[in-house]
């Protein structure tokens, strides 16, 4: 060190210095290959960039930091899970009910974490910007670690409760979670920017708070500490791929007047798609959580009307308008989970999750939070349903339901103006007529029906007999084609499905917690009549 | 650029190490709202949020690198520019 004595040591690089070294300075030109034949469908949706050195990345995260604190928040998060797991945490949540919403977030959430995994893979090396290029590798590697951490979180539940134990193959089959899942498959079949658009703007930073924030708030008001460790964790990375969303959008909007137009179409569509998608959130939220931090009429108010407008006021500056329909979401805030509630009760048999009527409790919460609403329309409905039930006629819709061509949903939605009317809208496409939920979805099909003509409608396959499994044969005398379709889907009928009151998941409950299934109606088992 | 009023926000989990971060941002940012739920405290302010590295270090007793905030993060909503001293969350224009 000698004859190094009197060097000065280097002087310590600031946050933006190292961060630019070691995102830009990891990039190189192309000697050998042209840059066209590298990076393949950057220009095929018309995109125009002129300098990608104007991107900006808000975050200084560079990939030695995100180790040292994505490690970090792993070792938190399975402290918590651990201790969960060891304090039989599963028993102590309010009322079996809860685990049902388990059901629909491993069935039909974690396999959207993972599609998210596969389409950030593809724009990390899509891509030709080095910054937005390293930050879509570090989301490929978040959205991987949401689908493991919520695997491994709810695995736990499913060693005591049923439906959950197959849920890769419920999501490939399920009739109604080809929601999600089409809702990621159309948005990565389309193009790089159109993808993040979808997926970092659209759904990340519009919609996801409304499902880990105050949703996931409303696990831990439930006593679900596993639950809402994974939900924060994830939404931790989530405020990384908002801020690339916004930085996305604007980097577009100020490389090419001529990518106004088409950033606009992308919100107006995906918004609306990633609306459509939550209605299952506000299904859970309003009747899933036993105990109720929020309805989704308020967190609608919060998370999108406030603070979605501030956003959009931002973008007013380049031209960009708030989503077309947006006005229609804040009328439906009213009615959606409500009607959506009715759908699954009519067609409970054939769903992989058991369903309930919502306890007087509930229903006065309920005419307290949606006064406009809920005691014109949907009380009298549950109060007659729940006559049925007592009379031991209970209600049931034997068919399967009619779906949107675009969003998948049955057509269940009622007109913007009239929460008595269905939405009904039909239209035509080379000979063939097209149904759908909503004005929104008619408009995206109008606009690309080549693509979503394809679609792979579920209840369409079913009724033509694509949904049974192998070897089996529907010219039997005794072939039940539903029964045939559910066990294709891997939905055991009178295990998944089906009636709360009935089912063994709240039998169970019971007998090894000594409480209701139902904290608002009582005991339906001896296990707790003895004990209380 | 003028200085717009709608709200930004920034959650963070309810726990010990979010003590001092929150009265941190309390402090230095008056117009802010402090709002309580289960498992998480929500901070918004309308326009714009400074969390400073220095305000924390002093409620902490330690030094801090303001990155360590992604561990107990949750969420938020505004433009973000960051650097060792200060995070900023803000909406640039009216
Ligand atoms: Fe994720
Ligand atoms: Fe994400
Ligand atoms: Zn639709």
């Amino acid at each position: 060190m000698a004859a190094d004595g009197d060097r000065k040591p280097a002087k310590k690089l600031n946050l933006k210095e190292n961060y630019a070294l070691l995102t830009r300075g990891l990039g190189w030109e192309p000697s050998y290959q042209k840059k066209e034949d590298i990076f393949r469908t950057v220009d095929f949706e018309g995109v125009k960039i002129h300098d990608w050195d104007k991107w900006e990345d808000p975050f200084r995260l560079t990939m030695d930091a995100y180790w040292k604190y994505q490690g970090e928040k792993e070792r938190k998060l399975y402290a918590i899970i651990d201790a969960f797991q060891q304090n039989n945490g599963q028993f102590n949540v309010t009322d079996v009910r809860y685990v049902q919403a388990l059901k629909v977030f491993l069935n039909g959430i974690v396999g959207l974490e993972y599609a998210s995994h596969r389409g950030f893979n593809i724009l990390g090396r899509e891509l030709p910007g080095v910054g937005p290029r390293i930050a879509a590798q570090m989301q490929a590697i978040d959205e991987l670690r949401h689908a493991t951490t919520q695997i491994h979180a709810i695995s736990h539940y499913n060693r005591y409760f049923e439906g959950m134990a197959e849920f890769p193959h419920q999501f490939d089959r399920v009739w109604y979670l080809s929601i999600p899942k089409s809702f990621f498959e159309d948005a990565v079949a389309s193009g790089p920017f159109e993808f993040i658009v979808a997926i970092s703007f659209a759904f990340e930073y519009v919609l996801t708070n409304l499902a880990f924030m105050p949703w996931m708030s409303g696990a831990a008001f439930n006593g679900d500490m596993s639950t809402v460790s994974f939900g924060f964790s994830a939404q931790s990375d989530e405020a990384r791929h908002m801020t690339l969303g916004i930085e996305v959008i604007k980097f577009l909007l100020e490389q090419d007047p001529a990518n106004v137009p088409l950033v606009q179409k992308w919100i107006d569509k995906w918004f609306w798609r990633g609306y459509r998608l939550l209605a299952l959130l506000a299904t859970m939220m309003d009747y899933m959580l036993p105990k109720r931090v929020m309805s989704w009429s308020e967190a609608w108010t919060i998370y999108y009307e406030e603070n979605g407008g501030a956003l959009f006021s931002d973008l007013a500056r380049y031209g960009i308008k708030p989503p077309k329909y947006a006005d229609v979401t804040v009328k439906e805030k009213h009615r959606v989970s409500h009607e959506m509630w009715s759908v699954f009760y009519t067609v409970r048999d054939a769903l992989g999750f058991p369903i309930w009527l919502p306890s007087k409790e509930e229903m006065d919460w309920f005419s307290e939070k949606y006064p406009e609403t809920f005691d014109r329309y949907y009380r009298p409905r549950f109060e007659y349903w729940r006559e049925l039930e007592d009379k031991g006629t209970p209600f049931r819709s034997s068919t399967l339901p009619k779906l949107c061509q675009v969003c998948q949903w049955p057509c269940l939605y009622t007109e913007p103006d009239d929460a008595s009317e269905f939405v009904h809208r039909q239209g035509e496409y080379q000979g063939e007529i097209f149904h759908f939920c909503s004005d929104g979805c008619s408009d995206i099909f109008h606009d690309e029906p080549e693509k979503y003509v394809h679609a792979w409608m579920p209840v369409h396959q079913i009724y033509q007999g694509n949904c049974f499994k192998e070897g089996v044969d529907p010219s039997a005398a005794d072939f039940n084609p539903m029964a045939a379709a559910l066990d294709y889907m891997g939905i055991k009928p009178g295990v998944d499905g089906g009636s709360m009151r009935d089912h063994v998941d709240a039998q169970r409950w019971e007998s090894w917690t000594a409480r209701p299934a139902n904290m608002h109606e009582g005991a339906i088992t001896d296990a707790v009549r003895k004990t209380t | 650029m003028s200085r717009s009023a709608q709200p930004v926000f920034i959650a963070l989990q309810a726990n010990n190490d979010t003590l001092a971060i929150i009265d941190a941002i309390h402090e230095d940012n008056p117009n802010a709202q402090v709002n309580e739920y289960p498992a998480m405290v929500k901070i918004d302010c309308p326009g714009r949020l400074v969390i400073r590295r220095e305000s924390i270090e002093e409620r902490m007793g330690r030094s801090f690198d303001l990155r360590e905030m992604q561990i107990n993060l949750i969420s938020l909503a505004g433009e973000v520019d960051e650097s060792e001293d200060e995070f900023i969350l803000e909406w640039k224009t009216a």
